[in-house]
């Protein structure tokens, strides 16, 4: 019991021996790691290694691409996701993602954005609709910069404004994890900052696994840090460890910046 | 002349390169579009200059064509009916299309979906008196001892499912006309969902939607590009003559008693009734109803860019792919 208490309080996700592929090529081999709760993770190697395959494993999101393939267990809250009676449309509702590049609705308001989450799970009521969209584009930081236009278009924003929309719809359904595909590589400095800034509260209340191609990110950011190449979990730790004492010849090489 | 003299100036000097020459070339081509448009119209008002001097705008309001005693034309109820077949095709054939649009792009295994487009893009290929032959020998009979009688017993409280069936009529062209639309429309809107990027699906996908949901999306995205292949469609059934013809039963009356009465529409009624118009005015009536009938379909199409417009303004930003 009291194991299994710890078990479910320290770690959101547990990955098992988990393969990927797509089509004949595989792309992830026997990766076994444990996200902890309420922390920043952050996944990072060199281009092509199978970082954001590993993070579209968390929420099945990897099998929707025609010829992919997945083999192992992901204890998600303690429950393996790839069981077959699981379904994986209520697993993803669990979890929010955020893309490379901000991916708004366009045909909907910003307003219809937010709101898009709870309506797919029944929610009519326009007050709770609301008083939702309020409070998640507050935490995002957009409420005071979007409030009077919430009926544009949710592509008439700045690039990191809709990068932060898709943070606010993805909140919206109160998700437990939030997995990011490297959220800021298609925004500025300034507006990347921002987000930066917003995925460290964002731990206070939610599981981060982010993927990111920035080292300084990375290292900015995220309270663990795991390093991946060629497909197989090279070296996982605390942030501070991987990047001041990493233990692998590999990952030091990689965060001196020898290669990739 | 501004461009004229700078050509000239060209060939002159010895600039005048292969660039140049394309881009006169393709002018030229892209001009004679408005002229061919342009030369059709003052054809067809010429044409039928005798009918509209003698009817004036009656032509368009009244309800009378007497070729025989008194020799007054009008079109309105042809309009009536060229529309009211054309959006009976439309309810029939677009959710059809639609359907089979979605199943080709977001269900379909790709081999399959290849089979299915080679076999509706064939429908395209048939000619409209095929589909008028197999109007007239297999669906009539059908529809007048099967399908009718049902729908009648089921809603024939209704006028417009009431009266007698003769199994040609309106709503047999309509159903025609419904599958010859269906290729262009299901083919077109095929391409515009595969055509909507994969990030779209994904953003919904992630957020727990299930297939159905991801397909409203995928729809929601591209409204514009559907409202597109239903026009065209709807330019397809408006200006369709022969299979019309041959199943709608020509009958010109102000309106039909129902549904499965017999009617006529303005391309019908050219189709038919031309190597009949013995005397000028007959004749200038006709053209004047060809008029009539690119007019509409002229009315028709800048409605549906209003509507696109209006759409599009909603979306000031770029879409990022």
């Amino acid at each position: 019991m009291v194991m299994q208490y710890e078990l479910k309080t320290m770690y959101k996700f547990e990955v098992e021996d988990l393969n990927a592929w797509f089509g004949s090529k595989q792309v992830l081999k026997n990766i076994r790691m444990k996200i902890r709760d309420r922390k920043v993770t952050a996944i990072i190697g060199p281009s092509g290694c199978g970082k954001t395959t590993l993070l579209r494993c968390l929420n099945r999101m990897h099998e929707t691409t025609p010829n992919a393939r997945v083999s192992g267990k992901v204890f998600f809250n303690g429950i393996n996701i790839y069981d077959e009676d699981v379904d994986p449309v209520q697993i993803r509702r669990k979890m929010g993602m955020i893309f490379q590049k901000p991916n708004p609705f366009p045909m909907m308001s910003i307003y219809d954005n937010v709101a898009i989450g709870l309506r797919l799970n029944g929610v009519k009521d326009r007050k709770k609709l609301d008083s939702i969209v309020e409070r998640c584009l507050r935490m995002v930081g957009l409420w005071e910069e979007v409030k009077d236009e919430l009926n544009a278009s949710g592509v008439s924003l700045s690039g990191g404004q809709q990068q932060r929309l898709c943070i606010a719809r993805a909140l919206a359904v109160e998700p437990e994890v939030i997995l990011m595909d490297e959220p800021t590589s298609a925004l500025d400095p300034i507006s990347a900052a921002k987000i930066e800034m917003l995925i460290r509260n964002l731990a206070k209340d939610y599981t981060v696994v982010i993927v990111t191609h920035n080292m300084q990110q990375a290292a900015r950011v995220s309270d663990y840090t795991a390093f991946l190449y060629l497909g197989e979990l090279v070296e996982y730790g605390p942030t501070k460890q991987i990047f001041e004492k990493p233990r692998n010849e590999l990952t030091e090489k990689y965060i001196t910046g020898s290669f990739g | 002349m501004a461009l004229k003299k700078y050509y000239f100036h060209k060939i002159l000097n010895g600039e005048f390169k292969g660039d140049d020459m394309f881009k006169l070339v393709s002018n030229f081509f892209a001009l004679s579009i408005l002229l061919i448009t342009g030369l059709m119209v003052y054809e067809l008002v010429k044409g039928s200059w005798l009918s509209i001097q003698r009817f004036g705008p009656w032509f368009i309001v009244g309800t009378v064509w007497d070729p025989v005693f008194t020799q007054t034309f009008s079109t309105l109820p042809l309009i009536l009916g060229t529309l009211t077949t054309s959006l009976i095709a439309l309810a029939i054939g677009v959710p059809i299309s639609i359907g089979v649009g979605l199943l080709l792009s977001e269900y379909a295994p790709k081999r399959f979906a290849w089979l299915v487009s080679f076999l509706v893009e064939l429908l395209a290929a048939i000619p409209s008196v095929i589909y008028g032959l197999w109007g007239i020998f297999i669906l009539i009979p059908f529809l007048r001892h099967n399908a009718y009688p049902f729908i009648q017993s089921a809603l024939g409280f209704l006028p417009l499912f009431s009266g007698p069936i003769y199994g040609g009529g309106v709503l047999t062209a309509g159903i025609v006309l419904a599958i010859m639309i269906i290729p262009i429309v299901s083919s077109v809107s095929r391409d515009v969902f595969t055509a909507v990027p994969r990030s779209q699906r994904e953003a919904v996908i992630s957020l727990g939607a299930t297939k159905w949901e991801t397909c409203k999306i995928v729809m929601s995205y591209a409204r514009s590009g559907i409202i597109g292949a239903i026009i065209l469609g709807l330019g397809r059934a408006i200006g369709e003559t022969m299979a019309v013809t041959m199943v709608i039963g020509n009958k010109f009356k102000i309106l039909p008693s129902s549904l499965f009465d017999a009617w006529y529409t303005m391309a019908a009624i050219i189709a038919n009734e031309f190597t009949e118009a013995t005397y000028d005015l007959y004749v200038s009536a006709l053209i004047e109803v060809g008029l009539v009938l690119l007019m509409v379909s002229l009315i028709v199409n800048i409605l549906a860019r209003l509507l696109i417009w209006r759409m599009m303004k909603f979306v000031r930003g770029v879409v990022q792919e």
